[in-house]
């Protein structure tokens, strides 16, 4: 019954939308000499713009430190670099398009939702954008039409964690997974356990609740005493699960790091941690859109670069604590 | 205050014998219009991107999702309550699509429906509980609001395993569903969400029953004093029930236009946006206390917000300082509202006597 008076008012809703769209253009040709609608570049000659959209939220520690390396290679390049970050996948695609529009010279993205960027990342494409995905999305990165994917294959360095841990000489380890259904953290167990050899068990915590992490992990190492080596995913877990050794003989390792992952590897306490390395996940993608823009190289054959594994242990830990406090570790 | 009950005399008494300009001033939405001119200006002058076409329709579409809330919430601070539930029941919506579609092959149409249910559902135990127990509503809607998010996580984890759940572009009735809801319109060469036609449509419709229906007199009545509009004859239990269910509905349409959208929903999604919706619609005149709003002053609101995140990206600043701007942009309206309010109240005051 209301059908004729709502399409009466859609009717109405769309000649606004027209009205304010022509009042909005002939405010535009009133200004500064702009011609007609097609959108005109206003790019100073010369100096290239890459944007940079990830999926962390603002001030998360790890996106700072890539957010610092895109800001470092920017400037050692002589070119600008954008980041805006949003969790939220259609703020995300959003800033795409906004990309996109300002026709940017090259587009740097983390696909941790690929599905909901897809349609953002190909329009960037169709408009002529070069596209590098960075962090996450390895596996949708060539099907996306990407350049390159930048980052840490997940499998590849829980492989190399489990070789380190075999040649501490352990037997019984447990891998220590903080978010259930991250697939993520299963690929660094699974690889983890291929190379390892020894037994590895799977441990569930919850990230959020990292005093009941202790707790749990406490149990396990008193339960059961063959356990020589606990694996954590997590630095904040890491911390947790050090604080839980007690009087077992288990010795520590984890992947990513903090200033406390540190601080407990200078002292022994950790025998190593996994570094992806988010600086390289800024500097590296900035730098190979700039060989792209000014000499049309692709790195990487069509595989991905990895920015990791690398390691944090005693023998290189002090010197990356400095790093770390300076931003870009 | 509100003693009218029949729409032309209220008309006769806010019209008659106040000045054009006095007029003028005491309209809700002139802090968020000139807000909204003014940032409208000022990225316009920095970057000629934010004016082009293709920027224009970029910026209206985080408007247009918001607004499509913020004209709700709009409506249900007028009427004098608020609800938290809103940011995350679109997360809630976008779930159950997404689940009944990838999961158990539920026609998306069927789906959508489905979430609608619910989601009237969940509006109606808030209204419910708020006026039965006469407990504020913003610790009803905050127990609801905790719930969701609760079962959000939980249910999403225990049906799928996973916190992200895609797959709904598989479903039966996913292309005309995406049509009505997700798709974009070309309007001088330019693509432009078809979110913004819903948007406009609700703007106006909710003017319109606000300021030229029974049922607005209704909801600014029971905002302004309850009991004196219950003395009156006002309805005011079924009034605010049915706001709770149109902002719920409102949540419904913003969490099915982005499942839609995004083929994927991920579990915390929408957490936070309850209070920007509040911010939309205090930007563009509604009192917390209630009584006092418009359905425009919000879509101004979001309109702000549209224009601000986007234009921070054309301008080129750094997107940490966005939430500053957010923030300052609303002490700055609730200033200029609570001076317009004082003009507002005196001419009243006159007009009456």
């Amino acid at each position: 019954m209301k059908w004729s008076r709502r399409s009466k008012v859609t009717a109405l809703a769309l000649t606004a939308v027209a009205a304010l769209l022509t009042g909005c253009s002939n405010a535009i040709d009133a200004g500064p000499g702009a011609g007609a609608a097609p959108v005109v570049t206003v790019k100073p000659k010369g100096r290239l713009t890459f944007a940079l959209v990830s999926h962390g939220t603002a001030g998360d520690p790890f996106w700072t430190i890539v957010k610092n390396g895109a800001e470092q290679a920017g400037r050692d390049l002589d070119v600008n670099v954008e980041y805006q970050s949003s969790g939220d996948p259609q703020t995300q695609s959003q800033y795409i398009d906004a990309a996109t529009n300002q026709h940017v010279d090259g587009l740097i993205v983390s696909m941790a939702n690929p599905e909901a960027l897809k349609p953002s990342i190909s329009n960037a494409e169709k408009a002529g954008i070069p596209v590098i995905t960075i962090n996450a999305g390895e596996d949708q990165s060539k099907a996306f039409g990407a350049l390159v994917h930048v980052g840490q294959n997940e499998t590849i360095a829980g492989q190399a964690a489990g070789t380190r841990l075999k040649s501490l000489g352990l037997h019984h380890v447990v891998c220590v997974i903080h978010e259930a259904g991250n697939t993520s953290l299963d690929q660094r167990c699974n690889g983890a356990a291929q190379t390892f050899g020894g037994k590895m068990d799977r441990l569930q915590v919850d990230v959020n609740d990292l005093a009941a992490a202790t707790s749990t992990i406490r149990a396990k190492l008193q339960e059961d005493t063959s356990i020589d080596g606990v694996l954590t995913l997590n630095p904040a877990v890491a911390t947790a699960a050090v604080s839980a050794k007690g009087d077992s003989k288990a010795t520590f390792a984890t992947f990513d790091v903090s200033s406390d992952v540190i601080n407990d590897v200078k002292q022994g306490k950790l025998a190593f941690a996994v570094d992806q390395q988010p600086y390289l996940q800024g500097y590296l993608p900035v730098q190979f859109l700039h060989l792209y823009a000014t000499n049309g190289d692709v790195v990487g054959g069509g595989k991905p670069v990895l920015t990791g594994p690398g390691f944090v242990t005693k023998d290189n830990a002090a010197q990356v604590a400095k790093y770390a406090a300076r931003g870009t570790r | 205050m509100t003693t009218t009950s029949t729409p032309p005399a209220e008309r006769d008494e806010r019209v008659a014998e106040v000045g054009r300009v006095r007029r003028l001033l005491v309209r809700p939405e002139l802090g968020s219009l000139i807000g909204a001119i003014v940032v409208l200006v000022f990225f316009s002058a920095l970057s000629p991107v934010f004016r082009s076409v293709p920027g224009i329709a970029n910026w209206l579409d985080p408007a247009s999702t918001l607004g499509i809330a913020a004209v709700a919430v709009a409506m249900l601070m007028i009427g004098g309550e608020f609800d938290l539930s809103a940011g995350v029941m679109t997360a809630t919506v976008g779930l159950i699509i997404a689940i009944l579609t990838s999961v158990y092959g539920v026609n998306v149409w069927l789906a959508v429906v489905i979430a609608a249910v619910v989601a009237l559902g969940i509006g109606l135990f808030n209204g419910y509980v708020v006026v039965r127990t006469g407990l504020p509503s913003f610790i009803v809607t905050l127990g609801t609001y905790l719930m969701l998010q609760g079962l959000n996580i939980g249910v999403a984890k225990l049906i799928t395993g996973t916190v992200l759940v895609g797959g709904v572009q598989r479903a039966d009735g996913f292309l005309s569903a995406h049509f009505v809801f997700a798709s974009s319109v070309v309007l001088g060469g330019t693509l432009f969400k078809v979110s913004i036609v819903w948007w406009l449509v609700l703007t106006a419709v909710a003017t319109y029953v606000l300021l030229r229906t029974r049922y607005g007199n209704w909801v600014f009545a029971v905002g302004g004093d309850k009991a004196a509009a219950r003395n009156v004859g006002v309805p005011a239990a079924r009034t605010k029930i049915s706001l709770f269910m149109t902002t719920s509905g409102a949540a419904w349409l913003v969490g099915t236009i982005t499942v839609l959208r995004l083929t994927s929903v991920q579990a915390n999604q929408g957490i936070g946006n309850e209070l920007i919706y509040i911010v939309a619609a205090v930007i563009g005149g509604c009192l917390l206390t209630g009584g006092f709003g418009s359905a425009v002053g919000a879509s101004l609101g979001a309109l702000i917000f549209g224009m601000t995140s986007q234009g921070i990206v054309y301008v080129g600043w750094d997107a940490d300082w966005f939430k500053f701007f957010l923030g300052a942009m609303l002490l700055l309206a609730v200033l200029a509202n609570r001076f317009v309010r004082r003009y507002a109240e005196q001419s009243r005051k006159g007009a009456t006597a």
